[in-house]
């Protein structure tokens, strides 16, 4: 027997330049020119899921993106990871679309092709970062689904142990294929592309549907299909005076203890107030 | 009709998720700004969790709409969803808030999907407009753009906020209006998907969110060495310690739980100090509501000085080691 994976992918400006992301005073418009496009770093986690279990249990890894035309480059990259196809959901029709609108896209793709096990996402977008994607995704395919997985096992091929991460702590979970899970960064370590990867991925198969390929409702599309709608954008003004402090390191700290005492930290100068274990 | 605003009481047994309160008071402030009838309700499921209906009612909460059953000691989506959405299809809410929580942050979009409306994910901030719809201000690009979020035609409007962007206002005591949900809607049957455990660190020391004063490291501290030396800091002046993604990816803190910025904690102490962080947006998202803050880099070019009251720019061996030398 072998499993049949699906990943999700979204290619998204690198974040390492958001500090660079700003607003066109005229035109009003994000502008991010010059700002590479990547495949959002957490979603390598889920590939790099899929092609584990891969291994032990054989079978298949798709990877389906909804996206501009050029995020082929993007699916050719988890091609070189080991990934077996690639989908590329294209279309005008699918511009403007929030998660919801999204999330029934790429459920129409995943719908098109082989039945699936297992659906991977990432947890969160580095860009619009929701964080909602994938659980509604897991609604409009009518399966279960969990978010944050940081630890998986498998210890039959149609039945998963699972945790998810929760504030100071992990839910356990048993969840049964078909399924989706969306990925924590803890889950793995992603491989690195090696040169033989390059080289097989030239050769594997991309496809680009665009509406007229997927049974779908044109009112559940993009925009349209958007229950939000965006209003202004702007950047807010985080600036503080920075007053910079002068002087050597005894200096320094004396001044310091003076300011968080002005902020509002009470502290016994003397040292003789008693702090921590052990002292 | 009278309108109405939901808040999602989540709980993780041992009581209600402090973010509850602080989105009640979000939910009465909204409630006055739409003005007319309008009514904050919260909706509480769980197993033997009727007692912490007094609290939701002391804090704002004019209804109750709860479900207690044994089957709910866990959260399940799959049982937690259904019921939530056939609530909010019989009631109509107009608004429905959720913390943006582990939980909330499934449970969320999950009963949005089930209601086909909209949710702003992990609002910074909310009002009504003249139209007396929901903006809500969403972040994107880890924070360097806000934008605003309506959702016109679809109801409820939804939204997540993340713990400690509202802060928790005084009570608004209501009498206790308890409404049962109808449990016959609970799934009986075997579902694909069981909870089988729920397990919570007890936190050390004074929680993050709690601390009047955060020292906080960055990939400058170098070294695990420099970490413990935060910690000991922390313990001296009764605040935490917290760090960037950097110092866990490192593996020199405590862990992810102690993280700020939009992956991480949302705080607002009365003083941060950070050591040897560069100010990238991912991070200062989290912390620019500190009351006073206070950098220590050896660059003095690095970015977080333009959002510090108080800019040092020195090595921070040297800051650290003075700091401690002071009180030893
Ligand atoms: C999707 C996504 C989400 C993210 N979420 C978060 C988040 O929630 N929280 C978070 O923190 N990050 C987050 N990040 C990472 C974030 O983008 C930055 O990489 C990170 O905040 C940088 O941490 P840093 O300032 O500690 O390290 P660096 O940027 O490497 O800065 C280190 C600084 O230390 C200074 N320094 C070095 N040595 C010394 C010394 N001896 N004395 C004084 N100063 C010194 C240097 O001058 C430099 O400015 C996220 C990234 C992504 C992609
Ligand atoms: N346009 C898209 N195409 C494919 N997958 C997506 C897309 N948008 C989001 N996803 C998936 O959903 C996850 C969560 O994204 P988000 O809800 O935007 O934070 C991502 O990590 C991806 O796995």
């Amino acid at each position: 027997m072998a499993l049949n994976i699906v990943v999700c992918i979204k290619p998204v400006p690198d974040p390492a330049y958001y500090d660079k992301v700003s607003i066109d005073p005229v035109t009003k418009r994000i502008t991010r020119e010059g700002i590479p496009t990547i495949i959002n770093p957490v979603d390598k986690n889920a590939i790099e899921a899929a092609l584990q279990l891969k291994t032990t249990y054989g079978g298949k890894v798709t990877v389906v993106t909804m996206a501009p035309p050029n995020a082929t480059e993007n699916l050719r990259e988890a091609l070189a990871m080991g990934a077996d196809e690639g989908i590329l959901l294209s279309d005008r029709a699918f511009g403007g679309a929030d998660t919801l609108a999204t999330s029934y896209t790429l459920a129409k793709g995943i719908e098109k092709l082989d039945a699936f096990d297992i659906v991977f996402c990432g947890a969160e977008s580095a860009d619009g970062a929701t964080a909602q994607v994938s659980s509604q995704l897991g609604e409009w395919l009518g399966v279960p689904h969990l978010w944050n997985v940081f630890a998986m096992e498998a210890p039959e091929e149609k039945r998963l142990r699972v945790k998810t991460k929760i504030e100071n702590g992990a839910m356990e979970w048993e969840i049964k294929t078909p399924c989706l899970l969306a990925v924590a960064r803890e889950i793995n370590k992603p491989r690195f592309i090696s040169a033989m990867g390059i080289i097989k991925a030239k050769n594997k198969p991309i496809s680009t549907w665009g509406k007229n390929d997927l049974l779908v409702e044109d009112s559940h599309l993009g925009l349209d299909g958007s229950p939000t709608k965006a209003g202004g954008v702007f950047t807010p003004d985080l600036k503080r005076k920075g007053e910079v402090l002068k002087g050597d390191p005894e200096q320094i700290v004396e001044e310091l203890l003076q300011r968080l005492r002005a902020g509002g930290i009470s502290i016994d100068l003397d040292g003789s107030c008693e702090w921590g274990g052990g002292k | 009709m009278k309108k109405k605003i939901w808040v999602f009481a989540e709980q993780v047994k041992c009581g209600l998720d402090p973010v509850v309160f602080e989105l009640l008071t979000k939910a009465g402030e909204l409630a006055a700004e739409l003005g007319g009838e309008t009514e904050v309700g919260a909706v509480l499921l769980g197993d033997g969790v009727e007692p912490f209906c007094g609290q939701l009612a002391e804090q704002g909460a004019e209804v109750v709409y709860l479900a207690d059953d044994p089957a709910l000691g866990l959260y399940n989506p799959m049982l937690y969803a259904p019921l939530i959405v056939e609530l909010a299809k019989k009631e109509q809410p107009e608004i429905f808030l959720f913390g943006a929580t582990a939980i909330g942050s499934q449970l969320g979009p999950t009963v949005a999907a089930g209601l086909a409306t909209g949710v702003a994910a992990h609002c910074v901030d909310m009002r009504i407009n003249s139209d007396k719809l929901l903006v809500a201000d969403v972040p994107s690009f880890g924070g360097k753009i806000l934008g605003e979020i309506l959702c016109p035609d679809n109801r409820p409007q939804m939204a997540s906020v993340k713990p400690g962007i509202f802060v928790q206002g005084p009570a608004r005591p209501q009498p206790l209006n308890v409404v049962k949900m109808d449990l016959s809607l609970l799934p009986r049957n075997e579902l694909p998907l069981k909870a089988l455990s729920l397990e919570k660190k007890e936190v050390e020391g004074v929680p993050l969110e709690k601390a009047d004063i955060v020292f906080c490291g960055g990939y400058g501290l170098g070294s695990k060495e420099n970490w413990d030396k935060l910690v000991k800091l922390a313990a001296i002046f009764g605040g935490a310690a917290a760090c960037t993604r950097p110092a866990v990816d490192e593996g020199w803190s405590g862990g992810e739980h102690l993280m700020v910025g939009t992956s991480g904690k949302s705080i607002r102490p009365k003083v941060y100090v950070g050591f040897g962080i560069s100010g990238a947006t991912h991070h200062i998202c989290g912390m620019k509501d500190s009351g006073l803050i206070i950098s220590v880099n050896k660059d003095e070019n690095a970015p977080v000085f333009e959002v510090s009251d108080v800019a040092v720019t020195m090595d921070l061996n040297k800051v650290l080691d003075g700091m401690l030398a002071r009180f030893n």
